[in-house]
C-alpha cells in the first residue's frame, strides 16, 4: 500500500509542475502583470512605473520571472487582485473558499443520499417502470444547463411560492455575521454554535436553492453508476451464495451487494466533489453567492490577472488532491487496483 | 519488398484476366485469384458492413436511441435550412435582427414577434432557429478538432510508448488536472470574448480526454496477435496505426464523441450567460438566456423559457443516442 502512495505522490510532481506553468503562462497573457500592483492607474507617473517594475523583477526575461513567482507562490505570495480594493489574492481566497466548499458539502451530501438510494432501488426493480422513469429523469437531468435550472428553481420557489429567499448567503438587513462569536465564515457552523438560530434557518433556507442545483447533475451522475455497479453485483456468484444461504433479500442487498458496488461509484462521487469546487462558478453566478466561482468569474471578466491565477492554482489543486484521495481510497477498498 | 495481402496480388487497373490467356493450371488459378479493385475493396469491407448493420439493429431496439435520432434530424434539418424557417440577417445572420422601434422586449404574439422579442427588437424565433446553427457549428468544430488532435497524439503516444508517452502522458495529466470550466474561463479571459477564441479555449480543454481514451485502446489493442502477424509480414508502422489499431479503437471515442456534443453545447451557453463566450446580440442560446434574466422581473418569461428549451432538447438528442451507442457497442451487452 505504502508503495503504491509513494508512486502516485511521485507521479504528481511533474503535474504540478505543469500546473504552475500553465497558470503563469495564462497569469502573464491576461495582461500588463505591473498594474496589478498598482491602485491609482490615473495618478501613475513614468517613473514610479519603472520602480514597480524593477521591485517586482519585471524586467527580466520571462523564465527568470517564473521563477521569481514560483518562489513567491510556495511562500505564500500570490499578487493582489485588482478588485476589492487591492486585497491579497490569498486573503480574497481565504475569506471565499468557505462559502463554495459549504456549498459544496452540502450539494454532494444530497446527491450521495439521493443518487445511492434510487440508484440501489432501481437495480434491484430492473427494467421495472420505476427503474425506466429514474433513467428518463436521471438523462434529461444532465442535459438541463445548470444555471437555467437555477433561474427556473427561483422562478419557482421565490417569484411564485414565495418559499426560498432568492439569492444571497442571508438577509444582509436583517443578520450580521459580525455579531456571531464564531468566524469559520461556514454560515452553518457559525450559527449553530453562537446559538443564534433565526440566523441559521435563515441561512439554510439560502444555502438550499443553490445546492439542489449543484446537486442535480451529480445526481444524476451517481445514480447511473450506482444502478451500473449494482447491476453487476447482483449478477456475481457470492449474491447467489448469499441467497442461497436463506439471507432476506434486504439484507442481501444492504451487507453484501451494495459495499461492493459503492466501489466505483466512491470515485464518482470525489471526482465530483473536485468538479463541483470548480463548477459552482455558474451556480454562484446565478444566485449572488459570495465564494469562489462567483469570483473567479468575475476576475475572467476584468481580467484580473492575479485573480485568473489565484482560482486556477487553487481549483488545479484542489481537483489533483480530490483525485489522489479517491485513487487512494480506491486502493485501499479494492486490493486488485494496487498491483496495478 | 511489396507486402502481399491475402496472397492476393496487387495490381492496379480494372479487370485483367482476359489478359492472360495461357491455360497451364498455375495461370488459371491465377485468374481466379485476380480481381479489380472494387470488387477486392468491397470483399474487405464485407464483414464491416455487416457489423455495422449488426448495431444499427441493436440501437434500434432501443426506443430512447430512437427518439434521439429522431431529435438529432429535427435538429438537423432546422441547421441545415434554416431560411426555410427565419429570414436571415443582413450583413451576418448570427447577429438578431434589432427593431429599434420596440425597445423593450414584447411578449409573444405581438407585432409579428412569434416567440417574443428581446431588448433592441431581437427577434427570439429568430434566434432560436439560428442559434441552432450556431451551437451545432461550434460543438462539431469543437469535438471534431479534439478527436483529430487526441487520435494522433493518442496514437503516437499509445504505439511508441516510451519518452514520447510519458512526456505526452503527463501534459495530458496537467490539462486533465484543471476543472475544464476554470482553465476555459482563464483561456478565454485572456483570448479575448468572441466565439472564435471560445472554440479555441475549449479545443485545449477537450483534446486531452481523448488523448487519454485512445491511448488506453491502443494499449490493449497493441497485444493482439494481428498486428503482430501484420508486422511480421512487413507492414509499415503508420499503416499498422491508422489501417489496424485506429480502426478497432474507435468503439469509445465514438461514444464519448456524441456525449461531448451535448457539453460542449452546455459549456458554451454556461459560459456565454456569464459574458465570456458570445457577444451580446449574437444569435446564441445563454446570452439570450442571460438578458432573459435580466427582465423577468418586468415579467417576460419568454426570454429565459425558450432557450432552455431549446438548449435542453439539443442537449437531450445527442446524450440519447450516445447512451444507446454505449449499450450497443458494449462488449457484454452485444449478444
Amino acid at each position: 500500500m505504502t508503495t503504491y502512495i509513494i508512486r502516485r505522490l511521485i507521479l504528481l510532481i511533474p503535474v504540478l509542475i505543469g500546473v504552475s506553468l500553465l497558470a503563469f503562462f495564462i497569469m502573464r497573457s491576461a495582461g500588463d502583470p505591473t498594474f496589478s500592483y498598482i491602485q491609482n492607474p490615473d495618478k501613475l507617473t513614468d517613473i514610479q512605473y519603472n520602480l514597480i517594475r524593477e521591485k517586482y523583477h519585471l524586467n527580466e526575461p520571462t523564465y527568470i520571472q517564473y521563477f521569481y513567482w514560483l518562489d513567491a507562490v510556495l511562500h505564500g505570495d500570490l499578487g493582489y487582485t485588482s478588485a476589492d480594493q487591492h486585497k491579497l489574492v490569498t486573503q480574497t481566497l481565504a475569506e471565499r473558499f468557505p462559502a463554495t466548499f459549504e456549498l459544496a458539502l452540502l450539494a454532494t451530501f444530497f446527491s450521495v443520499i439521493i443518487g445511492i438510494a434510487i440508484g440501489t432501488a432501481s437495480a434491484v426493480r430492473a427494467n421495472s417502470a420505476f427503474d425506466q422513469a429514474s433513467r428518463v429523469i436521471s438523462l434529461i437531468a444532465v442535459s438541463i444547463p445548470v444555471f437555467w435550472l437555477g433561474i427556473m428553481l427561483q422562478i419557482l420557489f421565490y417569484s411564485y411560492l414565495g418559499w426560498l429567499p432568492i439569492s444571497g448567503r442571508y438577509e444582509l438587513v436583517i443578520h450580521d455575521p459580525t455579531t456571531l462569536s464564531v468566524h469559520t465564515n461556514f454560515l452553518l457552523i457559525d450559527t449553530a454554535l453562537s446559538g443564534d438560530f433565526s440566523f441559521f434557518i435563515d441561512a439554510l433556507k439560502h444555502i438550499l436553492l443553490p445546492a439542489i442545483t449543484l446537486a442535480f447533475v451529480s445526481t444524476a451522475l451517481i445514480l447511473r453508476m450506482m444502478r451500473a455497479s449494482m447491476l453487476e453485483v447482483l449478477g456475481a456468484e457470492y449474491v447467489q451464495t448469499a441467497r442461497s444461504k436463506g439471507l432476506s433479500e434486504k439484507v442481501v442487498i444492504k451487507k453484501h451487494a451494495r459495499r461492493n458496488a459503492l466501489i466505483p461509484t466512491t470515485t464518482v462521487i470525489g471526482l465530483s466533489f473536485g468538479a463541483l469546487l470548480g463548477g459552482a462558478v455558474l451556480t454562484e453566478s446565478v444566485f449572488d453567492w459570495q465564494g469562489l466561482g462567483q469570483w473567479s468569474a468575475d476576475a475572467a471578466l476584468r481580467l484580473d490577472s492575479g485573480g485568473v491565477m489565484g482560482f486556477t492554482l487553487l481549483t488545479a489543486m484542489i481537483y489533483v488532491l480530490a483525485n489522489l484521495i479517491v485513487d487512494l481510497t480506491y486502493a485501499y477498498l479494492d486490493p486488485r487496483v494496487r498491483l496495478g | 519488398m511489396q507486402a502481399r495481402k491475402n496472397g492476393k496480388e496487387k495490381k492496379k487497373g480494372g479487370p485483367e484476366p482476359s489478359d492472360e490467356k495461357s491455360n497451364s493450371p498455375f495461370t488459371l488459378t491465377k485468374q481466379k485469384i485476380l480481381k479489380s479493385r472494387s470488387t477486392r475493396f468491397k470483399l474487405a469491407m464485407a464483414p464491416r458492413i455487416r457489423s455495422l448493420r449488426f448495431d444499427m439493429y441493436l440501437l434500434s431496439r432501443s426506443i430512447t436511441s430512437i427518439i434521439g435520432l429522431a431529435l438529432l434530424s429535427i435538429l438537423i434539418f432546422i441547421v441545415a435550412f434554416p431560411w426555410i424557417f427565419a429570414q436571415p440577417s443582413f450583413p451576418d445572420p448570427y447577429q438578431m435582427p434589432f427593431n429599434l422601434d420596440y425597445r423593450l422586449p414584447q411578449p409573444p404574439g405581438t407585432a409579428g414577434f412569434i416567440l417574443g422579442s428581446g431588448t433592441n427588437g431581437a427577434d427570439y424565433y429568430y434566434g432560436l432557429i439560428w442559434g441552432a446553427r450556431v451551437s451545432m457549428e461550434f460543438a462539431v468544430e469543437v469535438v471534431g478538432i479534439s478527436v483529430l488532435i487526441g487520435c494522433v497524439l493518442g496514437l503516437i503516444s499509445g504505439f511508441k510508448g516510451g519518452v514520447i508517452d510519458e512526456i505526452i502522458m503527463r501534459v495530458t495529466d496537467v490539462f486533465l488536472s484543471i476543472p475544464s470550466l476554470v482553465l476555459l474561463m482563464a483561456i478565454a479571459s485572456t483570448l479575448g470574448r468572441d466565439i472564435t477564441s471560445t472554440k479555441l479555449a475549449l479545443i485545449m480543454v477537450w483534446w486531452s480526454g481523448y488523448t487519454r481514451i485512445i491511448r488506453g485502446q491502443v494499449l490493449s489493442i497493441r497485444e493482439n496477435t494481428y498486428i503482430d502477424a501484420a508486422r511480421a509480414a512487413g507492414t509499415s508502422e503508420k499503416r499498422i496505426m491508422f489501417r489496424h489499431i485506429l480502426p478497432n479503437s474507435l468503439a469509445p471515442v465514438v461514444v464519448n464523441a456524441t456525449l461531448d456534443m451535448g457539453t460542449v453545447v452546455l459549456t458554451l451557453a454556461g459560459l456565454s450567460y456569464l459574458g465570456l463566450g458570445a457577444r451580446y446580440g449574437t444569435t446564441e442560446w445563454g446570452s439570450m438566456i442571460q438578458e432573459g434574466q435580466r427582465y423577468f422581473v418586468y415579467g417576460a418569461w419568454w426570454m429565459l423559457i425558450f432557450p432552455g428549451i431549446a438548449i435542453v432538447g439539443f442537449v437531450l438528442a445527442f446524450n440519447l443516442i450516445g447512451d444507446g451507442l454505449r449499450d450497443v457497442l458494449d462488449p457484454k451487452m452485444r449478444r
